[in-house]
């Protein structure tokens, strides 16, 4: 059995900002009895035994954990490669210096659109300037940056200027993601998709602008894989390379499996060692034999792993099948009627999105 | 995902000064018992020579230089096959290739 590589550890789904394509589960409240500092500081411990190398902060946002700082120096005192992935909101000088001295080694920030009123819009709060001055700090203290935007329909279309303000606070790295439907992004997928148009004035522009900055800016663009002829090898294999742990304790093969129909597996309960190795969780989609066809014989199983299994179950109903995304997929044409829809000429370009929540309310 | 990651893949000229890109780290996992290299979405498992290749590539040794201390070490080193170990790695961002000095 192969070792993972990265712990996702998201801290909170606690957030200032309420992006409607959040991967966040839609349950935001079975989440509110997060982790203390001392569990957490295990995890990290069982993480790195495990052979953990990296380690991505996340959430939610991650500085509304007021034990972040002394999350990241005891990740960075086990060697762990740190990287902090946050809206920025809460990210001041004196936060940022603090993290900078607990050795964080990389910082993420994301932005919604190229200007400031289409960001503060997505985002659901006023939030571009503050992100711009995160930037700039993050830069100052001598820090790789990586610019992240999610997108979508609603944002794609100023990609050119996405590309040029990621230049403009001289961002190592732009991530330019289109919308994976997971969560609050799965609710909110049709005004979410775009068009087949619109990606191909996208494509042109990442090749220009890869073409353009290479050497001095990393462009890494993410196709929608509704659009795609092979899914995505989701997670590098489930329980091959990375794991997972939501604030409430949860370890998930992928952000997105605590949808799916399996048994739970929880650090509070478990050792993350017993979790990768031998829970039913883990080993349930692990390897090639629980494949079904046209998986099982086929040349890239090895490759793609079947696709996502979160995508399989949310368009099927059932995780053990084909990802529908294939082309290959007896159940294609649940993916190629969504995108129909969305090359529709009756469809508007802007429709009303559903904010995620910032917390959980009452339950 | 498609990433057009290939555009700056270059040749590593036997005069090219080899060393970490900025913010990459080279570090042993004990774990494994390999020596890794970590960036922000990367990691890159190393046998052997790989670390002991990249332990020569401080950026003022050439990569003729390298191979001339690798031979010293190992019976057989072909410099191709350290060029193209290197070129991987600049391929990945892990590794930056500094040109000859030409003011000596």
């Amino acid at each position: 059995m192969s070792k993972p590589f990265g712990l996702l550890a998201e801290l909170t789904y606690r957030c200032p900002l309420a992006c409607p394509y959040c991967s966040n589960p839609l349950d935001l409240a079975g989440y509110r009895d997060e982790l203390d500092t001392a569990e957490w500081l295990r995890v990290l411990d069982e993480a790195r035994d495990l052979g953990v190398l990296q380690c991505h902060l996340s959430g939610g946002e991650p500085l509304l954990r007021r034990d972040l700082v002394e999350l990241v120096r005891h990740a960075t005192g086990l060697g762990l490669y740190t990287n902090l992935v946050t809206s920025a909101v809460g990210f001041s000088r004196r936060r940022a210096e603090e993290l900078h001295e607990a050795g964080l080694d990389h910082v993420q920030i994301s932005i919604q659109a190229d200007e400031p009123g289409a960001s503060d819009r997505i985002a659901g709060t006023p939030s571009f300037a503050r992100k711009i001055q995160a930037a700039r700090i993050v830069k100052e203290l001598g820090w790789p940056l990586t610019v992240n935007v999610v997108l979508h329909r609603q944002n794609i279309d100023g990609l050119a200027d996405i590309v040029g303000l990621a230049e403009e606070l001289r961002a190592d790295r732009v991530e330019l993601a289109n919308t994976q439907y997971y969560g609050w992004a799965l609710r909110n997928r049709a005004a979410l998709l775009p068009t087949a148009e619109q990606l191909d004035r996208a494509e042109e522009v990442v090749q220009a602008a890869a073409a353009r900055l290479a050497g001095r800016m990393d462009v890494v663009y993410v196709l929608p894989d509704y659009y795609e002829r092979y899914p995505k090898p989701c997670m590098g294999g489930w329980g091959a390379r990375q794991l997972t742990v939501a604030p409430n304790g949860d370890a998930l093969p992928c952000p997105a499996a605590q949808t799916l129909p399996l048994p739970r597996a929880n650090v509070r309960e478990n050792s993350l060692e017993w979790i990768w190795a031998e829970s039913p969780l883990f080993g349930r989609f692990r390897g090639t034999d629980w494949m079904p066809e046209p998986c099982r014989s086929c040349d890239r199983r090895e490759t793609d792993f079947g696709g996502c299994r979160c995508q399989a179950f949310q368009l099927t109903g059932d995780a053990a099948r084909t990802d529908p995304v294939c082309h290959l997929s007896p159940d294609h044409g649940i993916v190629e009627d969504l995108v129909r829809a969305a090359n529709s000429e009756a469809r508007p370009r802007v429709e009303a999105l559903v904010p995620r929540p910032h917390r959980a309310g009452p339950s | 995902m498609s990433s057009p990651e290939s555009v700056v893949a270059g040749a590593v000229p036997a005069s090219g000064r080899p060393r970490l890109a900025r913010h990459v780290r080279l570090t042993f996992d004990p774990s494994r018992e390999r020596h890794v290299l970590l960036r922000p979405e990367c990691v890159v498992v190393l046998n052997r020579t790989g670390a002991d290749i990249l332990d020569l590539c401080d950026g003022s040794r050439t990569v003729a230089g390298i191979v001339t201390e690798l031979r010293g070490r190992y019976a057989r080193v072909a410099e191709a096959d350290v060029q193209r170990f290197l070129a991987g790695l600049v391929d990945r961002r892990c590794v930056v290739i500094d040109p000859e000095a030409t003011d000596e």
